[in-house]
């Protein structure tokens, strides 16, 4: 695409480049619209007003600032270096995500063939931090936290995992790229030109997928892990400066990704009909964008709508009611495939 | 509709005729009476309640009867310290007010005090007790109420000066417990049987006994009660906003009319200036 | 509606086979302080839970980190300063905490207020009730996770606190009960301004029995939760819609004498069989509807005439003692005066409702799970002032 030769580490070092600039710029635009904004006006207030002169856009990037000048406390009891490490962790498996999802034709970090595959099992590196904070943290709230979320990551990685086979049946193939590929080709009852986007035949697996990404977040209703009225934060009690700085990115960032894989495993990612070629590495991005807010405009809806579940009641619903689910739609799936 | 306070309260009752709760209270009396015998050594049917005083040694066995009654509702626990005030009391304050423009005639206050009709009966060291008697400066006191005949009682009990206690009334009424450790906090009084008597609201290093009157209140030590106008005088020099044109609020000052009525407002909320 | 027999024995059996399970496995058990600082309590109250694993062994409710002294300080007060004090014990409905102190008075004196002044009387005492029940309603949502319906809670509880303000002159601390009726009478305007505060009322009732009371993830946490029997709940002496939700049919406003205007009104006593949060919240919507349709009453026959009974300058009150209760807000809340005959009263017992309603919390709490403890406590709803004065 581009007219010069880069050697392959130039192009890594874009690459990540890139990627790493995403990470915030995905939480924070995330964070703004949906958490202040949309939130707020919900709720019937504004959310912020002032930073920025402008419905205060500036808030979120103003309190980066503020985390990263801040003092750094470690806990007296706590073990250091475990306690330090465990937001990079957390951190790094978001960044890892990024690697996969195509954003054009051209624009993706790696192609990978096993793309949905590496890309869930990435996902759920963030638990080993997850349960890293809780334990070094020294602190009993933080541990039952950490614990919780063991529980709760774990349980919910099988309906993430499942629901996606569905799609991948579908598609033939675990690439990303090659899924999008396939959403594009594909016909709905002879209609070419707007190609198949999964969520039509896989509305069953989309909702899983939703469900449980709504889990791997720890959001409400799933979000017994940092359950503020009680647990004050969770495992991230503790926490507070750039190392909170880094949960906070790491959690929305991951919205942000795990957004964008539900956008390109069901809606299609950056493939809009009717561009083509060149122009559609510049529409991409925008389109998948957009994608990405419809979707995450569902995950924060349920946030601010309902309570908390219980944890054996959040198990519960993962063991008998998810999983079955997403073993049916697999066979069904599979069996359509077949046939049709 | 209104009713001027009269000092001869006592006629007024007298004429009324017993109301099917009245019957109701009078028929508790006499079971409670018939059951505890002579444990009760005073009651009282007044103003629409019903109260018992009994012998301390009866308490537990009062709780019991009660419970047997249906009276299956426990409402409070508390003690009663009927020693005068040691501190300045607003009684005797109002006679040093600092408006010195008061309508009464200070000498003549303790003259004109009505005087309850049954209440009070004075005993040998100058203590008035209340309602159904008592003869010590201490008394526990509880309330009881019955969801299903929906009247309540007043359980009262005499203790010893020296040695308040009694026993307790935790295995009978759960809700005791808590009422049980404040009383004891705050008056002293033991509860035999008590599970965890420490203290409830105080800190563990709180000395004293605070509702006992003469733990003394230190805000009143520290600065004196300000009398019956609270508020200071305004500002008198040049400089003051209202020099000179204000005086300070005194009980004759005007009281408001209104359309309404002409009502005769509470002292304090005179002081506008 | 009511929580069926199997699933209150599948909780029982999920129990049981936790705790059989713990003593197998000799976990050691863990000691977790919630408070004095803590979102989930209601101001600084602390819980001290042994658990053995997310079950409570044991639990113990610490209170007094608010204790003022009230009672002592109501002994160096007149009777009408006695009125500023009291207002802070309920804050969130302080109104209503006036009102028995003020009744215990005049019974006493042998005063009636005028029957406006009753009515007015009856009147904000109902609209503290909506002030503070509707607060509960939707923070018990906070409490469980639901993050939005408190803040539908603060909008709409606004134009209660601003007609309160309009009458009285003060949001939360109104002091406007005198010995012999009310200090002012009601501004221009502010009945029309109330029924259309009520007509909102309603709509956020009916809004929220909705949004919050309606959801499947609600009902899964709150129904079986913290199940309180009738008889347990008297013996604690648990009142308002906490004993209401166990089945007991009994409110102070119809059952109790008083010369408020409660007895003008045609209205419905709410009660629920469970005893479970879930009853508890529900009464507690109910109530409050019930509330604002009082108020249209009242508001149609309110009577003309004076506001206040002549009264002496300088209160006296005779001796004697006197206890009058009314139904507040949070259950029932009375007065035990004892006057000598002086200016102030000789002894003034308060009896507030959350004292007795959170001293069930250690005998309701054993065998629950962690995040039922705050559903629990939400359920039983507690101001702090009210159990520590």
């Amino acid at each position: 695409m581009l007219a010069l030769e880069l050697s392959f580490w130039q192009l890594t070092a874009i690459k990540t480049v890139i990627v790493l600039s995403l990470i915030p710029a995905g939480a924070v635009i995330l964070g703004y619209v949906f958490l202040l904004k949309m939130m707020a006006h919900m709720q019937s207030r504004m959310g912020p007003m002032e930073p920025g002169g402008f419905h205060g856009w500036f808030q979120l990037v103003g309190d980066g600032i503020k985390f990263i000048q801040k003092e750094d406390i470690i806990p007296a009891e706590a073990d250091r270096r475990v306690f330090a490490l465990a937001p990079v962790v957390v951190l790094i498996s978001t960044f890892l995500l990024y690697i996969v999802v195509p954003a054009g034709p051209d624009l993706v970090v790696q192609n990978l063939d096993v793309g949905i595959f590496y890309a869930l099992a990435v996902s759920s590196l963030g638990v080993i931090g997850v349960l890293m904070a809780g334990w070094a943290s020294a602190n009993k709230f933080s541990l039952l936290g950490s614990l919780r979320a063991a529980g709760q990551l774990i349980a919910y990685e099988l309906p993430l995992v499942l629901a996606v086979v569905g799609v991948v049946i579908q598609a033939e193939t675990m690439s990303l790229q090659g899924i999008v590929g396939a959403q594009a080709d594909g016909e709905i009852l002879g209609i070419g030109w707007i190609g198949n986007p999964f969520i039509l035949t896989q509305f069953v697996g989309f909702v899983i997928f939703i469900a449980a990404a709504q889990a791997e977040l720890t959001q409400t209703p799933f979000d017994m892990p940092v359950a503020e009225s009680e647990l004050v934060a969770g495992y991230m009690t503790e926490y507070s400066g750039f190392r909170f700085l880094f949960f906070f990115m790491a959690e929305f960032g991951t919205a942000a990704a795990l957004s964008a894989i539900a956008a390109t495993l069901y809606l299609g990612g950056w493939y809009q009909p009717f561009v083509t070629g060149d122009l559609a590495n510049i529409v991409g991005p925008l389109v998948l964008g957009a994608k990405v807010m419809l979707v995450a405009f569902l995950i924060f809806w349920m946030r601010f709508t309902f309570p908390r579940f219980r944890e054996d009641q959040l198990q519960t619903f993962a063991w008998k009611y998810l999983i079955p689910l997403s073993l049916i739609n697999i066979l069904v799936t599979g069996v359509l495939k077949v046939v049709l | 509709m209104s009713r001027l306070s009269s000092t001869d309260t006592g006629a007024a009752a007298a004429t009324e005729e017993p109301t099917a709760e009245d019957i109701l209270r009078r028929n508790l009396l006499e079971t409670f009476t018939a059951e505890l015998g002579d444990a009760v050594v005073g009651s009282e049917i007044l103003r629409r309640d019903l109260w018992i005083r009994v012998r301390p040694d009866a308490w537990k066995r009062a709780a019991q009867v009660a419970r047997s009654l249906d009276f299956d509702y426990f409402c409070f626990l508390s003690g009663l310290d009927w020693l005068p005030h040691t501190w300045p009391n607003p009684k005797v304050e109002a006679m040093a007010s600092p408006s010195g423009a008061d309508e009464d005639d200070p000498a003549a206050l303790p003259a004109d005090d009505p005087e309850p009709e049954a209440a009070a009966e004075p005993v040998a060291d100058g203590l008035r007790t209340g309602v159904a008697g008592g003869d010590t400066r201490f008394q526990v006191f509880a309330r009881l109420y019955s969801v299903t005949r929906r009247s309540g009682v007043t359980f009262k009990a005499d203790l010893d000066e020296d040695d308040p206690r009694v026993e307790t009334w935790s295995d009978v009424y759960a809700g005791a417990d808590w009422h049980e450790r404040e009383t004891w906090e705050m008056y002293g009084f033991r509860f035999d049987g008590h599970p965890n008597l420490i203290k409830l609201y105080l800190p563990g290093e709180f000395e004293g006994f605070p509702m006992r009157k003469d733990f003394p209140l230190l805000a009143r030590e520290v600065k004196p009660w300000p009398g019956l106008v609270d508020v200071e005088p305004m500002p008198e020099g040049p400089s003051g906003p209202l020099s000179g044109s204000e005086q300070p609020a005194g009980n004759g000052a005007a009281a408001e009319e209104t359309e309404e009525a002409g009502p005769e407002r509470p002292p304090e909320r005179e002081a506008q200036g | 509606m009511a929580v069926t027999e199997h699933q209150r024995l599948s909780y029982i059996a999920s129990q049981a086979a936790d705790a059989r399970l713990n003593v197998e496995l000799q976990t050691e058990e863990m000691t977790i302080n919630l408070g004095p600082q803590h979102p989930a309590t209601h101001g600084t109250l602390r819980l001290v839970a042994r658990l053995d694993g997310e079950q409570v062994v044991s639990a113990d409710v610490i209170c007094g980190y608010m204790h003022r002294g009230y009672e002592k300080l109501t002994e160096v007060r007149t009777f009408p300063q006695v009125t500023t004090l009291i207002n802070r014990i309920d804050w969130l409905s302080s109104f209503a905490n006036e009102v028995p102190f003020i009744l215990a008075a005049e019974d006493l004196m042998e005063i009636e207020a005028p029957p406006r002044a009753q009515y007015i009387r009856t009147i904000l005492f109902e609209l503290s009730r909506i002030a503070n029940v509707s607060l509960f309603i939707g923070e018990m949502g906070v409490q469980l996770g639901a993050l939005t319906p408190v803040f539908f809670a603060f909008r709409d509880r606004e134009y209660v606190l601003n007609l309160i303000e309009a009458a009285t002159g003060g949001r939360f601390h109104p002091n406007y009960d005198r010995i012999g009726g009310v200090k002012d009478d009601l501004p221009k305007g502010w009945i029309a301004e109330t029924r259309a505060t009520m007509d909102r009322l309603r709509g956020y009732c009916d809004e929220l029995e909705d949004l919050l009371m309606g959801n499947e993830i609600f009902e899964a946490r709150t129904r079986g939760v913290g199940v309180i029997p009738a008889a347990v709940g008297l013996n604690y002496g648990l009142s308002g819609a906490n004993i209401r939700a166990s089945g007991i049919d009994w409110d102070l406003r119809r059952d109790e004498w008083s010369p408020l205007a409660w007895k003008d009104l045609d209205w419905k006593v709410w009660t629920h069989p469970d005893g479970d949060s879930f009853a508890r919240y529900w009464v507690r919507l109910q109530e409050t509807r019930e509330a604002t349709r009082m108020v249209d009453q009242m508001l149609d026959g309110l009577p003309a005439g004076p506001i206040q009974a002549k009264v002496p300058r300088i209160i006296k009150v005779p001796a004697g003692e006197s206890w009058v209760h009314t139904e507040n807000p949070l259950g029932e809340m009375g007065y035990y005066v004892v006057s000598q005959g002086g200016l102030g009263p000789f002894r003034c017992k308060i009896r507030p409702a959350s004292f007795n309603n959170i001293s069930i919390v250690p005998w309701l709490l054993k065998g629950v799970y962690v995040p039922d403890i705050i559903t629990i406590l939400a359920s039983l709803y507690f101001i702090l002032g009210d159990i520590d004065k």
